[in-house]
Formats: structure tokens, sequence, C-alpha cells
């Protein structure tokens, strides 16, 4: 297993190359660059910011001085944040985003894998359509209609949680942007949950361990759980990547200082090196991420093997 | 299997349920004031920003020669007094004695003979640089035509006097010097920590806060300076400044109590929040004008004086004041804002008719003008949805009057301000914020020689002309006149349209005291108070 871990993070080299050079010529092709402004500076000023930031160099010279300095680790200045490196800028808010990615994620997890559960159980019971409803509200309401709904209800009228604000990481300034980041997704694990859990109570194994009269508790536990898992756990890879990368939604309408909104900022402000850095970044996550879950089949399944 | 299902029920409700124990918000201390800011600051090195978020937190943690008292007018800062020249080309300044970096050193006119060849120089590649060009050798040196920084008209004569002698008279001086890229950088923090000295801990400023805590989006905490001459009289101990550039958000942050002043009013929350809070509702004009621009480099506009003046004059600007902004912008029909400091406002004509007088006087310019019934214009603008509702709105009176179709445009913003400079337009929307209080950073926008940041590509002599005279003369009154004279040419060959002039909108808690509305939008926390 190990010697396929390590075959697959050498095989992605290539990839993350290929991804660097599509997103560095994708982002020079947009109109516009990071020094443009309403009040627009005389062109020997330009010049000189230009200068500073070697953007007066030919392209190609360009993309061979960032991927030389990205080899070392180098993600360079960012060109809007300007006190920052966009190393600096990405380690500060990824902890944030990793923080309040990853609980809502574990939170999904456990909610939507025991609610799909218990879906499946008592499946077509009033139980059954209550919690499938619920992930269908879940899944339809996007984010930017529940976040600030939460804001208001809990944040302006109760006054139970703040309505925004980062507060250094406390842990009630946390609880609303979790559980905002973490309602999709226990939405869609649920219903995944259920479907894969109803198929699988239907096979002969589950059949098999009923007829010796293995406790139902056993039976679910030890035989369904882990292969109803499988889909989910597929499910699991991207969408962690995604969530512990920040939303832009959620950072925006809750003052939170991740990650997540230097992908759409970046590329507003056409803060080139930014944007790269940060596709860079979630192309590594994303690969690692997709590793871990080919390795965690490995466990689940009996039908996989890596050696 | 009930006995599992039910504890199953039991694990899910309460993982879900844990977070409504953990509560009860926390009330806001005292001595700290909390700021909505609009967006994350770019920099906090005051000759490298741009922005108003910037300018915000660099008032409060620099002081320039000038300063600007509550209401905004101009007050003596580090200089407390100075001379001009009878020909308006040498300031001398004099600096008063106890102004001191927030490292204790003291503050000399060195310390602004090296600030303003910093920013000058071109390596620093400021944004703002052009602010100095007035000085000797200002422009030449940022330009490279210029090497050795010592050119530069700025020269201390001891450590308290500061001479600074210009290329030509600029009356403007004087505000222009209250803006941040005038403000005086620490050599000694810059030259210690390089790229990182506006951080915490390595920061030297000279205002009556300094920086203490930085978190890139989450907020940033100013403290007192012990150090400030002016530090008796600040009452405020602490400023939080955080970055909301949600505004929806922002404005529930503020009626939450976690912020004490906002940046801005949801424009679909205003009348509601006068409705409940008209105390705390501030709207005041504000120092720019909201305006469309014909591209007059090309066709249909090129030469067409009447279609433009039509267009304009069937604008029904007060209609879209009180149906369509709705936060009390008052209609333009001038460049310059009212109340604009060394000027003497012009207007249209058009000001003092009635709606019904300029629509028949714009439908017979439209028939002289030559342009077909049925005319198809592109008409461009940024992605916003006020920007949206203002272009259909005029799309249609357009129509309606004139039989005028137009064809919206709407551009991310980099590409729209790409396609404005590059004149790939025919018709659009734009907006104009004054850098410094005085007539000239607006009428200077439409020089021919001003590049392309001439908003309509216009070109006129005459103007020109006038504003060659205007730059040179030192008679403010006269100056004034002059400057007038020359938009009052612009506003009859009508190369924009303005529709109204800008108002500033934020919120402000009763308890903060000392808060005054004025025009530039300027509030530095050391004339602010909490009073609970």
């Amino acid at each position: 297993m190990l010697t396929y871990a390590i075959k697959r993070l050498f095989g992605a080299i290539p990839t993350l190359l290929i991804l660097v050079t599509i997103a560095f010529f994708l982002i020079r092709l947009a109109p516009g660059g990071p020094f443009d402004d309403e009040r627009e500076i005389p062109a020997e000023i330009k010049a000189n910011l230009e200068r500073v930031y070697h953007l007066d160099e030919p392209l190609i010279q360009q993309f061979g001085r960032y991927v030389l300095a990205l080899a070392q680790g180098d993600f360079g200045p960012s060109f809007k944040y300007k006190d920052y490196t966009v190393t600096e800028l990405i380690w500060g808010g990824f902890p944030v985003s990793l923080r309040i990615g990853g609980i809502a994620i574990l939170l999904a997890i456990a909610i939507g894998a025991g609610l799909g559960t218990l879906a499946a159980l008592r499946q077509n019971s009033r139980l059954d359509y209550t919690v499938m409803g619920f992930a269908m509200t879940g899944i339809a309401i996007p984010n930017f209609v529940m976040a600030p709904l939460l804001t208001l209800v809990l944040g302006v009228h109760l006054k139970l949680l703040p309505a925004g604000g980062w507060g250094g990481g406390a842990v009630r300034n946390m609880i609303l942007p979790i559980v905002a980041l973490a309602l999709p997704h226990i939405a869609y694990i649920s219903r995944l949950m259920r479907g894969s859990m109803v198929e699988v109570l239907r096979s002969n194994y589950i059949r098999t361990a009923r007829a010796k009269g293995l406790p139902e508790r056993l039976t679910i536990l030890r035989h369904a759980l882990r292969a109803a898992l499988l889909p989910v756990v597929s499910y699991l890879g991207p969408a962690t990547a995604g969530i512990i990368t920040g939303s832009v939604v959620i950072e925006q309408i809750f003052g939170i200082p991740g990650i997540g909104r230097y992908f759409v900022q970046g590329a507003l402000n056409r803060d080139y090196t930014l944007v790269l850095g940060v596709v860079v970044f979630y192309g590594v996550l994303i690969v690692l991420f997709n590793l871990l879950v080919d390795l965690l089949y490995g466990l689940l399944d009996p039908k996989v093997r890596y050696d | 299997m009930m006995t599992f299902s039910r504890a199953l029920m039991r694990v899910s409700l309460a993982a879900a349920v844990a977070a409504g124990t953990l509560t009860l918000a926390v009330p806001l201390d005292a001595a700290t004031l909390h700021r909505g800011n609009g967006a994350e600051p770019e920099t906090l090195d005051p000759q490298k920003s741009t922005g108003v978020p910037e300018a915000h937190i660099a008032r409060d943690t620099f002081e320039g020669l000038v300063a600007e008292a509550a209401d905004g007018k101009l007050i003596p800062g580090v200089a407390e007094r100075w001379d001009i020249a009878e020909d308006g080309t040498t300031y001398t300044f004099h600096l008063r004695r106890n102004a001191k970096w927030s490292n204790g050193d003291p503050v000399t006119a060195q310390d602004f003979v090296y600030s303003y060849r910093r920013i000058l120089d071109p390596k620093t590649a400021s944004k703002y640089a052009f602010m100095l060009w007035p000085l000797k050798n200002g422009e030449a040196v940022n330009k490279g035509q210029v090497a050795d920084l010592a050119q530069i008209g700025a020269t201390a004569k001891d450590e308290h006097t500061l001479v600074l002698t210009l290329e030509r008279p600029t009356p403007y001086l004087i505000g222009s010097l209250a803006h941040k890229s005038a403000y005086p950088v620490s050599r000694k923090a810059i030259e210690a920590h390089g790229d990182r000295w506006t951080r915490p801990g390595n920061f030297v400023g000279n205002g009556a806060y300094v920086l203490r805590e930085w978190t890139p989006q989450s907020h940033i905490k100013l403290v007192k300076s012990p150090t400030y001459h002016g530090a008796a009289g600040v009452k405020i101990d602490e400023v939080m400044f955080y970055p909301t550039e949600d505004i929806a958000a922002e404005y529930k942050r503020y009626r939450a109590g976690e912020l004490d002043m906002t940046n801005e009013i949801p424009p679909d929350q205003i009348e509601a929040a006068r409705a409940a809070t008209p105390a705390e509702t501030k709207i005041s004009p504000y120092f720019g004008t909201y305006y469309f621009a014909f591209n007059v480099t090309a066709a249909p506009f090129k030469d067409n004086v009447k279609l433009r003046q039509a267009l304009s004059l069937a604008i029904d600007r007060e209609m879209l004041t009180e149906r369509v902004t709705r936060a009390g912008e008052v209609p333009a029909y001038s460049w310059v804002p009212p109340g604009t400091a060394n000027y003497q406002n012009v207007y249209a004509p058009a000001k003092d008719m009635k709606q019904a007088e300029r629509d028949a006087l714009a439908k017979k310019l439209f028939a002289e003008s030559g342009a077909p019934k049925g005319l198809e214009v592109e008409f461009l603008y940024n992605t916003h949805d006020l920007h949206r509702r203002i272009a259909i709105a005029v799309a249609s009176i357009w129509d309606e009057k004139l039989g005028v179709k137009i064809k919206l445009v709407n551009k991310e913003w980099k590409v729209y301000l790409d396609d404005s400079s590059e004149k790939k337009f025919q018709m659009r929307r734009a907006g104009w914020i004054g850098d410094y209080n005085d007539a000239n950073t607006f009428v200077e926008l439409l020089k021919s020689d001003i590049g392309k940041q001439n908003p309509a590509g216009w070109a006129n002599a005459k103007y020109d002309e006038l504003m060659r005279k205007a730059t040179a003369m030192t008679n403010l009154a006269e100056r004034a006149k002059v400057m007038s004279e020359a938009e009052r040419i612009m506003l009859e060959e009508a190369p924009i349209a303005p529709i109204y002039y800008y108002v500033k909108k934020s919120m402000v808690k009763p308890h903060v005291k000392g808060w005054v509305a004025n025009v530039m939008d300027v509030h530095p926390t050391r004339w602010l108070s909490i009073e609970k």
C-alpha cells in the first residue's frame, strides 16, 4: 500500500504542472491587469509597477520565473495585498478554513450518515419522509440564503450568537459558519447514505447474517455500514478538499479570514500570483484526498487490494 | 432494532443541538471603537496604498504636514504654520517640536525629505506618486528622467524647517498634502524591516494610534499612541477596523451591536434604517459625481454635440434619484460637485428648466442632430445592481422620448475598466470621487493631455488653454473663475452627462460622539469619543 501511495504521489507531479500551466496562461487572457483602477495611473507609474513585479518581461519568461520559484515553494508576492506574500496569505488563512471546514465535514458525516441509516432502517415511514424532506430542503437552499438567515435570526434578533466576525477563533464565532457550511453536506450525505444502505440491506450477506441470528445492532455496524459507506467515501474526497479550502460566501457573510475568498477576489483583482497560489494549493489537496479515498476503499471494501 | 434506531437518533440529534448550548454575545468594551471599513486594506504603507479603506486607517496611524479636523477642514498637522512665497512656488513649513514617532524619535524635516524622495523613487513603484509631482523635479524623477533623488524640491533647512519648491504655482498643494501619499514614513522602520515594516511590532507611525494587531481579512487593531503630540485629547483607547466587503453582513453586525460605525448602508435597507433609527442613519453629500460618458472618438457621438445634448437633456434626473437610487442623491447638472473648495460652481442651463421643457428641447436637438430614428446605442456598465437599474430606467426613457434603442452591456469590473480606457464603448456609466478638496481633481480629468484617463476621449483646445492658464495662477478667486469658464465650455459640449452627486451612507451608534458629516468623509478617530 505504501509503494502504491508513493507511486501515486509522484504521478501527481505532471498533473500539477499541467494545472499550473493552464491556470497561468488562462488568467493572463482575462482583460485588464492588477494595477488597473478607476483612477487610471500615468503610464510611467504603471511602468514602474510592472518593472518591480516583472510584468514587463515576455510572458514565457514570467512563466519560467514562476515555475522555478514554485519548485522552491515560493508562491511570489501578492499584487493586491502588497504587504504579504502569497505563501503568507495562504498559511495565514488555511488554518482557519481547515478548522471551520474540518469540523463542518465531520459534523456532516456523523449527522448525515446517522440520519441516512435511520431513514433506511425505517424505509417509507414518517421518519424517513421527514429526514428526506429535510435533506431535500438542505440541498435546495443555497448557502447565500441560509447564512444570512441564520445571522438575522440568531445574531440580530435573538442575539444568541455573534452576527459575524472571527473573534480570534472563539467558539461562539465558529458555530454559525460551521452550521451553514455543514447543512448542505449533511443533506447530501444523508441521501447518499440512505440510498446505499437500502441497497445493502437487501443483499444476500445481510440476509445470511440475520438468518444466523446475529443481533441487529451488530449486523448493521459490522456488515451493512462498511459497505454502505463506500459511495459516501467517494463523495468525501473532493468534498473535504473543497470545504477545507473555504467558501467565499461563508467567509464574506461571517467575516472569516479563510482562504476561500482568495479564489474569487484574486481572480477579480487580477492578482495573478494569488490566484495561481490557491489553485496549486487546491490541486495538491485534491490529489491528496483522492489518494486518501482510494486507500480508504482498500480498508472498507474487501474486493479492493493495492499490493 | 428499535433500540438501535433510537440510539442513532439520539446521537444525531445531540450533535445537531450541541451548537445551541454554547452561546451568549459579549458586550462591547467602552474604550474600544469598532469600525466597519469596507475592503481589506491593500497595504498599510501610506505611500503604496490607493483606496479609501486604507485612508481611514492611515489617518489614524500617520499625520502629514497638514491634518483634518472633525469636519474635514484642513488644520495644521506636523507643521505648526507655513509661509508661501510671493510667486507661489516656495513653501516653508515650520514643524512642531513635540511631534514624535511611535518609537519616541522626533519627527523632523529630514523625515519628510526622505519620505518624499521615497515615494517619487521609481523603485518604490507608488501608484499615487503623481500627488507629489508638483514638487520641483518630482515628475522627472518619478518618470526616470532624473536619477538623482536629491534634485527633488524638498529640503530640510534645519530639523524643524522644511522647504518645498515647486515646478509651478500649485494652489491646491496644501490640500493635497493632507492626502496619505504625503504622510511621512519612518526611515528607521523601513531600513530595518524592508517590506515587512508595516507588520505589528515593526510598525512605526506618527499618528494618534499605532498598529497592534493585523489579521488579514479579520481585523486591524490600533491602540492609542502615547508619543503623539495630541495624545492628551485622544479619548478612545483602541480602534478595531473590520473588512466589511459584504454590506448586508456589515449592516447586520451593526444591528447586532458588534460595530459602532458602518462603512455603508445596503440600498434596500435605507428606508427601513431611516424609519427605525433616524438619528443613526447618516446620509450626507459626498465628494463625487455619478455620470455617463459618451465616446466622442467614434460614431455616433463623434462631432455630434446635439445628439449628446439631446440624450443628456432627456434623462429625468429627479425621477432617477427619487425612484431608483432613493438615498437622497442630488440630481447633477454640473461636473464639479457643489461645495468644492477654491471654486465657483457653474451649471448646465437645464438645471433651471422643468423636465417637460428639457424633453421638448431634447426632441428638437435630436431631430437637428441628423441621428436616424431608432438609433441603436450600446451602453456599458460594470456588473452591479444599482448600475443595472439606472441603465434600465434611462434606456426606457430614451426609447420613449427619442426612440433611441439601448443595448445594455455589463462587464466585470476589470474588463469594464479596460474597455473604458481603450474607448471600446459607445456610452458608459462612471463615477468620480475627488482625491483632495479642490476643483482641480475634477476639471483636470477632461484635459486632452491627461491621456486615457479622459473619460470620453474628449479634446477641446479652449478647455486645455483655460486649464493651462489656471495651473499658473496664484490668485485663488481668479483661478476659480477660469476653471468655471472651462467647465461651462465642457458642459455645453456635453462629452459627459452628469447624473447625480454621490451621497455617503453610513450608520453611527448614538454613543459615538464627535462624528461630523463632511463632504470628504474623513472621520479621524482622534476626534471621536464613546459615551454610554
